[in-house]
């Protein structure tokens, strides 16, 4: 399996961005953004697309997702190391705009 | 190495990093004399702005102070203001208040000279002052005297992950070195807000950025629209972003880590250093007015798809992670930070190519924007109806 690019940003994230396609089963490094030194390597459970996001860890539902040190939302499932981050398993702490007709 | 530039020193203790005479119409009924004024005069620069009249007075206050703030910005060492003489603005306060400061100020007005004669007058007295201020010499100056603004447009998914973080690491060093940086785009913070909020010490500072981010919403409400609707974009997500505090943390990246020291109204100036927010909208032709406006020196701007615009006056450095766009947009593009998506170059060693650039742009090396004259269009947010 191929290797490939992802960049973590923030030193407290618990998700890379890939920077590249990522397919199932292709070994990932990922360097913290302004760091030479720390690379984590991990193996895609999913094929994750350019700009998307992957798991560094465990994460178990209702815990934080960190990028950019920050907040950006909750898992709404475990997610686990390795495993593609989006829409399906992350809501937003501050309502999903695109569903707050409907939460209202 | 101490991080220096050659700058020139104005009355008010501000140090701009280039000379132009500003020639600044109160009214855009002005806008063809000051055209063809800045088209004679070496060095000249026109604020081609379409506001000034026939507005609520809010926003006649609000464009006279723009109008003022622009006049002051360090960049230039003597203003022209050229009124038509009917107009809401009031002239003749606009070139005082500029003046107060000590920098060479003159009025004309087309409706006292006639339109040949102002342009005739309006030439000759540009030229004098042009030729005036042309003999300023130069000193060195370091990042304590830098004021910065950031901007990011036409944005795309390499914004958020590289080319925004690359330039906060750049405005971190500034902000550590005594600097100043300015950033805007209120509408960008919305989702974010209670995350920026972790960065302003200051509770009145804090109330005053949550009232601004409110009264945008507010205002988007009077016209039946809720701007968090919908957000993020489908496109947003197609691209990987999740939720919209992660389309507006990507945002913000570009104004770095450290703690907000004030909240800017659209006109207003900055009092003392660090990092200031103030309220523009997104749309680079009125947040470019607003960073100009706060005396920003210059523009560190990130792009994407390849947002191309300079800005009168104040030269802006325009940032691409994008691998495609740097290549297609080359006339447009200073720096291509794409290395960081496909090599994997280090945020930290792109923000450092970043800083050196800027002061490289500080001390007299023009910007493509510059070189090729794309630096005309701008104009003043207002909010208001027009009469």
């Amino acid at each position: 399996m191929a290797e490939k690019r992802a960049i973590i940003i923030g030193e407290k994230d618990n998700v890379a961005t890939a920077l590249e396609n990522i397919n199932k089963g292709d070994t990932i490094v990922a360097k913290v953004g302004d760091s030479e030194n720390s690379i984590i390597n991990l193996t895609a459970k999913k094929e994750i697309p350019f700009g998307h996001k992957i798991s560094l860890v465990n994460i178990k539902k209702g815990e934080p997702i960190v990028k950019y040190n920050s907040t950006i939302g909750l898992a709404t499932s475990l997610i686990t190391e390795g495993d593609y981050v989006h829409v399906h398993n992350v809501e937003s702490t501050r309502g999903r705009g695109d569903k707050r007709i409907v939460k209202e | 190495m101490i991080p220096k530039f050659l700058g020139y020193h104005r009355p008010d203790n501000r140090i701009g990093i280039r000379n132009y005479v500003a020639i600044v119409p109160t009214v855009g009924c002005a806008n063809e004399v000051v055209r063809k004024i800045a088209e004679s005069v070496k060095n000249a620069i026109p604020f081609l702005h379409h506001e000034g009249c026939t507005q609520l007075a809010p926003d006649i206050e609000a464009v006279t102070q723009t109008l003022i703030s622009l006049g002051k910005n360090p960049n230039f060492g003597a203003v022209l203001v050229v009124s038509l003489g009917c107009e809401g603005v009031n002239a003749d306060r606009v070139a005082e208040e500029i003046s107060n400061i000590g920098k060479p100020v003159e009025k004309i007005v087309i409706q006292e000279l006639g339109t040949l004669r102002s342009l005739q007058e309006g030439i000759r007295i540009a030229s004098t002052l042009m030729r005036h201020i042309s003999s300023e010499e130069k000193d060195w100056y370091t990042l304590g005297d830098l004021v910065l603004g950031v901007k990011c447009g036409a944005s795309d998914a390499t914004s958020g992950i590289a080319s925004n973080p690359a330039v906060g690491y750049a405005v971190d060093t500034i902000i550590e070195g005594g600097g100043t940086v300015v950033f805007g785009e209120t509408t960008e913070i919305i989702g974010a807000e209670h995350l920026l909020a972790k960065r302003i010490p200051d509770p009145a500072v804090k109330e005053k950025i949550l009232f601004m981010i409110n009264r945008i919403e507010e205002r988007a409400k009077s016209m039946g629209v809720d701007m968090r609707t919908g957000q993020p974009t489908p496109g947003n997500i197609a691209g990987g972003l999740t939720t919209i505090e992660e389309k507006s943390l990507g945002a913000i990246a570009k104004t770095g880590s450290h703690n907000i020291s004030g909240a800017l109204e659209f006109w207003e100036s900055p009092r003392g250093k660090g990092l200031f927010m103030k309220d523009t909208p997104g749309r680079e032709i009125e947040a470019m007015t607003g960073l100009a406006a706060a005396g920003v020196q210059l523009i560190a701007f990130t792009t994407g798809r390849g947002a191309p615009q300079g800005f009168p006056g104040i030269p802006v450095i325009k940032i691409s992670a994008n691998p495609q766009t740097s290549v297609r947009m080359e006339d447009n593009i200073d720096l291509d930070v794409s290395d960081i998506i496909t090599k994997g170059i280090s945020i930290k060693e792109k923000g450092e190519e970043i800083l050196n650039f800027i002061l490289k742009v500080a001390n007299g090396q023009l910007t493509k924007s510059e070189t090729i004259k794309y630096d005309e269009t701008m104009d003043i947010y207002t909010t208001g109806p027009v009469i």
